[in-house]
């Protein structure tokens, strides 16, 4: 069981983790900043990034626990995240007047170099990878 | 802000980056035992304390300076920033794999990003 968990945790799990908390820190204050100072302003893009910060931290937490049942609650978390951005992506390109600010899924992450578009791909392939 | 500080932390940043990186390249993880290890954590908290330094700096000018700043979002920036080496450090610590390294790479990476948004931050409304 811990020697799951050590695998998850280990070589470019290692990496892979830190990369995660980076976004639900930089998501989680971003969303913050913005609901606390303007939030009328935008508010379905506030709410959107105020979700990514979530979902960043739970699969930030669980990828790190590595036991089987966090594993789960980690690949849950990974696919509304592989929805989000996607849809996030997808809408804000098409539908720019409903975000007139931008979230970190906004054009498929394109503000954050587009890994939130490919941290859900790496995050889906390492649980599988170390199952 | 001021610039020189932003500047200087910038570089150290990046030297230590480039340091990690070196260590990625060698196959070293990270150790304290030894020479090399032991001056990248170094060098990483002597940025630690220069971004503590920048936190302090931004607070009173942007309570001396009369210009307009978005007050929260800037504090969030100089806020985040202290949190993530010491964070990196940690995490990197604990692998026994060159894969330590590659997260300081990135940690250290994150630093000059986030000055960047902070100068964007207190450039927005002149």
């Amino acid at each position: 069981m811990s020697e799951l968990a050590e695998r998850t945790r280990s070589g470019p799990g290692r990496l892979l983790i830190a990369v995660y908390a980076i976004f639900a820190l930089a998501a989680t204050a971003r969303s913050v900043v913005q609901l606390a100072t303007h939030f009328s302003r935008a508010p379905l893009a506030y709410l959107l990034s105020a979700l990514a910060g979530v979902v960043y931290i739970v699969a930030t937490v669980c990828l790190a626990r590595g036991n089987r049942t966090s594993r789960r609650i980690a690949t849950v978390s990974i696919l509304v995240e592989l929805v989000g951005v996607l849809a996030v992506g997808t809408v804000s390109l098409a539908v720019p007047h409903l975000f007139p600010d931008a979230t970190v899924w906004s054009d498929y992450g394109q503000g954050y170099g587009y890994v939130p578009a490919v941290l859900p791909l790496l995050g889906l392939w390492w649980l599988r990878a170390t199952r | 802000m001021i610039e020189i500080l932003a500047t200087v932390l910038t570089y150290v940043a990046l030297a230590a980056a480039v340091w990690a990186a070196v260590l990625v390249v060698v196959n070293k993880p990270i150790q304290l035992r030894e020479w090399h290890g032991l001056w990248l954590y170094g060098l990483v908290a002597l940025l630690e304390v220069g971004l503590l330094g920048q936190l302090v700096v931004g607070i009173v000018k942007m309570a001396t300076d009369d210009r307009q700043v978005a007050g929260l979002e800037f504090l969030g920036y100089l806020l985040t920033s202290l949190v993530i080496l010491p964070l990196a450090g940690v995490w990197a610590l604990a692998e026994r794999t060159r894969w330590g390294p590659v997260v300081m790479v990135v940690g250290c990476l994150t630093i000059p990003v986030l000055i960047i948004r902070l100068e964007q931050v207190w450039n927005a409304h002149v």
